[in-house]
């Protein structure tokens, strides 16, 4: 891989305008009822931020690939974490044990 | 990869006429970056400028990850225990200040663009560039440091920290308590990082001072602003689930 080209300040700024926005917009959002939607809203406003800021400001799409892959690998250990320990916490009951 | 033949093809000539001359330490290097004279900043095991910072941004990221489900494993217990008692969740969230938590999401998200400004000053040569948006970077750093400090304070001054002080007359005190707890722990954590993060960009600081980087040489003050912009995302994920999560139930 040769030089990564470099980022306009522009691009840098405008990013910068858009987390701000999403900010605002996650503050706004949370002020209304959505029922049981409110904390997936959240979390999809914040993943869109946290993708922004990796992406451009830590300048994950110029990276190698083997730094994509580490990257990424991350969040996929961490949907394992979150999905096998609610397989757990979420079944529980659900078979009606005796005694319990 | 035509760096490896070029740089064997040194390596190999080096051998004979190493004791010889002078020239000989940087033909090692010399030959392999194509250039009549190799960077000072290039460690002898990797063949270019280009492959270290890819190296350095590597294990960057590697240590990213371990952060990440470090962090990850603090978000699990929030979840589950958010999920085990609702209500004091959102009776904790509604003792937060949603304007204090804001007034930091503005900052960390303000010193993120120096930070990226800063690691781009580098690119282009910028020395004064650099020192600039450091100096703002850790500016931005400590005013997060200050809001928080009063943030804790006024926990205290509410008896909302977990212990023989917490506030036992609030509804649903003892689940209450363990979100405080956790609160505490996510945020305090969070604000360790964040000191971290003020002396490293202190080193970095002074490295940018002396004139250390160009455009060719810069992995530590990229690297240093990857840990800055990770702890700008733990935010960003802390914000909306700590601050904002009762707030559609007006309870201010």
């Amino acid at each position: 891989m040769s030089h990564a080209p470099i980022t306009s300040v522009r691009t840098y700024v405008m990013v910068w305008v858009a987390l701000l926005v999403l900010t605002v917009i996650t503050y706004v959002v949370a002020t209304f009822d959505f029922g049981m939607l409110n904390a997936p809203i959240a979390l999809a406003v914040a993943g869109i931020k946290a993708a922004l800021v990796v992406l451009v400001f830590m300048g994950v799409r110029y990276n190698t690939p083997l730094t994509k892959v580490v990257a990424v690998s991350g969040l996929f250990w961490l949907v394992i974490m979150f999905a096998l320990t609610l397989n757990d916490y979420l079944t529980r009951g659900w078979l009606g044990i005796p005694g319990r | 990869m035509a760096n490896v033949t070029e740089s064997i093809g040194a390596r190999q000539a080096l051998a004979p006429e190493g004791a010889a001359s002078a020239a000989g330490a940087h033909t090692l290097h010399g030959t392999a970056a194509g250039h009549g004279h190799h960077n000072p900043n290039l460690q002898h095991h990797f063949y270019s400028m280009e492959q270290q910072l890819e190296a350095s941004t590597l294990g960057m990221w590697v240590f990213l990850v371990t952060e990440i489900l470090f962090f990850g494993g603090m978000f699990l217990v929030y979840l589950v225990y958010r999920m085990l008692y609702p209500e004091a969740w959102v009776l904790g969230s509604n003792h937060l200040d949603v304007a204090m938590g804001a007034i930091n999401t503005v900052v960390l998200l303000c010193s993120s663009l120096t930070m990226v400004l800063a690691v781009r000053a580098a690119q282009v040569g910028s020395r004064q560039g650099q020192v600039i948006n450091l100096v703002l970077t850790i500016v931005f750093g400590l005013t997060f440091l200050v809001v928080k400090y009063f943030e804790y304070a006024e926990k205290f001054e509410h008896h909302l920290v977990p212990g023989p002080n917490f506030d036992m007359t609030l509804p649903q005190a003892a689940q209450q308590q363990l979100f405080f707890s956790i609160y505490f722990m996510m945020t305090g954590i969070h604000a360790i990082h964040m000191i971290i993060g003020i002396g490293l960009m202190l080193v970095i600081l002074w490295m940018a001072w002396r004139g250390r980087f160009s455009p060719d040489y810069y992995g530590p003050l990229e690297v240093s602003g990857l840990y800055w912009h990770f702890v700008d995302v733990v935010w960003i994920f802390l914000f909306p689930l700590l601050y904002l999560l009762g707030a559609h139930y007006g309870a201010h």
